[in-house]
């Protein structure tokens, strides 16, 4: 193996932010190749910037260097720019460390985090000199793997990718390269790409898609099933039992240039039961697992000292959930973890003045935004979503961060859901209004962002069997929005494009069929969709129209209740009965509350895989609705002495 | 008054594709990591009080990179203790400890106290040494261009400001222009090429390195570009804000105290 530095160096003069393609980060392994382990490339497949920091891939890296028979190297998309220069000079896809040409690796394995970024994963594929088709490939070529959320719907990379991983990697990814490290002891000559796979689908939480029949009646799907018993006709997730046994990362990768969240990270639990519906993380990543208090504060006091970073993200999906969350930000904030000025950021705020508290104490410096994410614009809506936030919540809330400092606050919503009325989206819009009022009594300025997304459905969720909103429809309710933000003074609207939101759509609940249609995308140039400079529906359009299918049949339309989807013959762990039930509830305007503190829904993650919540506490969180209280009853009720005389009805 | 240690740092390998914002970050965390008392601005988001010089085109290596550090004055140690902390009994200690904190690439050369009322890196330096490596014509023709350009009394090219395009005369800031032989096995890539020493001066206006070979022609490229030294130049004499054997001279670099005073 040679490394193709020599090649690469010309090329970075003439390429935007050259530092992408170096490596050399703090905390970076540079493995020595040639003494049998097996040779992993780590891929994110979008740019050095928004993959760098991903901790799942940064875990892997770690678990893996650390085994003796194994090593791992990373690499990251080239942008555009760098991708040409590099088929024009004939460098294939390489790796960031020692510069070596991806098809040296054995396993090409990349983490898929979001769904827009599937051509890019082809491209990669193809730029590493690989057959993009696993149909194509031989003993020669390595394996391609694919972990992370989006593989609890893999179907649509199913004719690209070997093998999917379900659920959290810790654990499983020591037994892939079991198998794999067997697989290589054989004679190169010897060496059945079959029995490969046929090795890996016996791995609990490992998905072979070639190893299953896909069957259609028409346009209709029927069944995903197994071609051989070597695969299982169920898929079952992964899941880590105990976070405190895997302190990872623990040398968190310190980049030579600047990339996102550019600071210490520290995973302090992992799932989440608020039970938020349209979440797809919530519901497949439960139950919830806390990191011990005293494991995150070490991890914390050694992260800032072999780092030198000055910020520390404590990450979740909901972190003012950590049962422990007072006392870690106390021994940050006062010098318990290092001696230097620490601050510490709350990526996922909950909507309540007891949270803004927190984050009041936490941010010396920065006060420039906080933001909070109520998702739905009325309390019918968000009991649809069971996102439970009251507009006393949020009125405090916000009252609380303008009285503290904070001259901008940032509101998150979704569109496009279940059950929605225009009501329920005008609702956004004066929701937005009274928070830039409460605003107008501390400070002469203060900015409202309401930030509007296009609801996705996701796989797994009780919104699978939701057909999703036109993008013409989206655009209809982004309009009303428009008109009725504009004549209010400090509150402005940012929306996503609503074809993106009809091409992700495609993504997430495509079944095998859309395979065909990403690589007419890719083959068209259409890279980097999830960037809007380069998104370009109409080659998803004309791919589709090629391809025989339409965003009314994959995404549009709604589910049947005993219809096949193409992620039934996979588990994240939930019962499809409790996900319909709540899918029902849902339509009912019902919300359930966090089973965290109250009884068992039996939705299938505990009970099923005999692990349990891992909690420093059995008492909620104190303040306000998404605490103790869950008042669902009066949730609607506006509370008065927070609405100015022009505000009052 | 506190006090100002300057620091003199070389940026080769791989790591000069790295930004100068980028490398500004990496001191950052060093000093972060060396718990150097750095002193911060005041105001609503203090930041420490870190200067460096002229900022060094990316992709390009350096010999001579500067910094200067402001420290925060001991509170109540005693006199003996050294203004960065008594972790580190003396300025080379210090030197090889930042070293280390640092990526691979980027090493501390010299560092020195120097009065805190010094003016400013920015402000101080006139020009800069440089050795370009470049491809794309023959030793001779290269001589003969530099030749040309040499004895041309204007040098006219066309810049970019604010979208406005205009002509800008290069020549007077070209001090000095001529081929060298390299030592052996110091060449970026293995095909023929000549070796340039420029100096260039920062004003009027400065001059990249990338600037003054397209002036050569069109076909010559710049394939590696290495700043050497820094210099001031004041009342008819030249030097450099802190020489590559300052390492350790706690005293300062004279020169400096010299202005200063
Ligand atoms: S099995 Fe019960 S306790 Fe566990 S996550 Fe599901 S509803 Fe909650």
């Amino acid at each position: 193996m040679v490394s193709l530095w020599p090649s690469i160096e010309p090329l970075l003069d003439g390429v935007a932010k050259p530092a992408r393609y170096i490596g050399g980060e703090q905390g970076a392994t540079v493995p020595v190749h040639g003494g049998g382990q097996v040779a992993w490339l780590l891929i994110y497949p979008d740019t050095y910037e928004i993959g760098l920091p991903n901790q799942g891939l940064q875990i892997l890296y770690e678990l893996l260097n650390e085994r003796p028979d194994a090593l791992a190297e990373r690499t990251y998309a080239p942008w555009i720019d760098m991708e040409s220069a590099m088929r024009a000079a004939g460098v294939p896809l390489f790796s960031v460390e020692n510069h070596l040409a991806a098809g040296d690796f054995d396993v090409m394995a990349f983490n898929l985090s979001a769904e827009l970024v599937y051509t890019n994963v082809l491209n990669l594929i193809d730029l590493a000199g690989v057959p993009v088709r696993g149909a194509g490939r031989t003993s020669a070529h390595p394996v391609v793997l694919a972990g992370g959320h989006c593989t609890f719907n893999p179907e649509p990379l199913a004719d690209f990718v070997d093998a999917f991983v379900l659920g959290d990697g810790e654990e499983v990814v020591g037994e892939i390269n079991d198998v794999l490290a067997g697989w290589l002891a054989t004679e190169p000559e010897l060496r059945d790409r079959a029995a490969l796979l046929e090795g890996l689908a016996s791995v609990e939480g490992v998905y072979v898609p070639s190893l299953y029949r896909v069957d259609f009646e028409g346009q209709v799907l029927t069944g995903i099933t197994p071609r051989t018993p070597a695969a299982p006709p169920q898929v079952v997730k992964r899941t880590i039992s105990d976070l405190a046994e895997w302190p990872y990362p623990k040398n968190q990768l310190v980049p030579l240039t600047e990339v996102v969240h550019d600071r210490l990270n520290v995973e302090v639990f992992r799932g989440c039961t608020r039970g938020c519906r349209f979440c797809q993380a919530g519901m497949i990543t439960r139950p919830v697992r806390e990191r011990p208090a005293a494991q995150v504060r070490s991890m914390i006091r050694a992260g800032l000292e072999r780092t030198g970073y000055d910020e520390v993200a404590l990450t979740s999906l909901s972190t003012a959930d950590f049962s422990s969350i007072e006392d870690t930000v106390r021994a940050v904030v006062g010098g318990e973890c290092g001696d230097q000025q620490v601050s510490v950021s709350l990526p996922s705020l909950r909507v309540d003045a007891f949270t803004v508290a927190t984050a009041t104490q936490i941010a010396h410096a920065r006060r420039t935004g906080l933001t909070f994410a109520p998702e739905g614009g009325t309390w019918r809506m968000r009991r649809v979503i069971n996102k439970l936030i009251t507009e006393e919540d949020l009125y405090s809330a916000v009252d609380a961060a303008f009285s503290n400092g904070w001259r901008r606050v940032k509101l998150y919503f979704l569109i496009g859901l279940p059950t929605e009325r225009d009501e329920d989206v005008l609702g956004i819009a004066e929701l937005a209004r009274r928070c830039v009022e409460i605003g107008r009594r501390h400070h002469r300025g203060p900015t409202v962002v309401a930030s509007v997304g296009g609801f996705v459905p996701k796989p797994h969720t009780p919104f699978q069997w939701f057909g999703q909103d036109t993008a013409a429809e989206l655009r209809r309710k982004v309009n009303l929005l428009k008109d009725a933000c504009r004549p209010v003074r400090g509150l402005s609207l940012r929306w996503h494009d609503p074809e993106a939101t009809a091409v992700e759509g495609l993504a997430s609940r495509g079944d095998r069929r859309m395979g065909a249609v990403i690589e007419r995308v890719w083959r068209a140039g259409g890279t980097f969709q999830e960037w809007s400079e380069c998104f370009d529906l109409s080659k998803w359009e004309a791919a589709l129209e090629a391809e025989g299918l339409s965003l009314e049949s994959v995404t549009y339309r709604d589910r049947e209740p005993d219809e096949v989807l193409a992620w039934d013959h996979l588990s994240a762990g939930l019962h499809r009965d409790f996900l319909w039930s709540d899918w029902q509830d849902a339509l009912a305007a019902v919300a359930v509350e966090d089973c965290r503190w109250t009884p068992c829904y039996d939705c299938g993650a505990c009970t099923d895989a005999g692990i349990e919540h891992v909690v420093a506490s059995n008492v909620p969180p104190a303040g306000g609705s998404q605490g103790t209280g869950q008042d669902l009853a009066t949730g609607d009720r506006v509370p008065v002495r927070f609405v100015t005389a022009a505000g009052a009805r | 008054m506190a006090d100002r240690l300057r620091v003199r740092f070389g940026k080769v390998g791989k790591i000069r594709f790295t930004s100068h914002r980028d490398v500004a970050r990496m001191w950052e965390r060093a000093l972060r990591r060396s718990g150097l008392p750095v002193a911060r601005s005041q105001g609503f988001n203090p930041r420490p009080l870190v200067a460096f010089g002229l900022a060094l085109p990316t992709g390009c290596e350096s010999l001579a990179e500067y910094l200067d550090v402001t420290l925060a004055a001991p509170v109540d140690g005693p006199s003996e203790v050294p203004p960065w902390g008594d972790s580190y009994p003396d300025l080379v200690t210090l030197g090889l400890a930042l070293s280390e904190f640092l990526p691979e690439g980027i090493d501390v050369g010299a560092l020195a106290m120097v009065p805190s009322d010094a003016s400013s890196l920015q402000q101080e330096v006139t020009s800069c040494s440089w050795e370009l490596e470049v491809l794309g014509v023959t030793a001779a023709e290269l001589v003969r261009r530099v030749e040309l350009l040499l004895d041309a009394p204007t040098v006219s090219v066309r810049r970019e400001r604010k979208g406005r395009h205009f002509d800008d005369d290069l020549r007077p800031s070209v001090r000095s222009l001529a081929l060298f032989e390299p030592p052996e096995g110091s060449t970026a890539s293995g095909s023929p090429s000549g070796f340039l020493r420029a100096e260039l001066a920062t004003r009027p206006r400065g001059v990249r390195p990338r600037e003054l070979v397209e002036v050569l022609g069109t076909d010559v490229v710049l394939a590696r570009a290495r700043r050497t030294q820094q210099w001031i130049e004041c009342d008819g004499a030249r030097f450099e804000p802190l020489s590559a054997d300052d390492l350790g001279r706690a005293v300062g670099a004279p020169h400096a105290m010299g202005r200063a005073s």
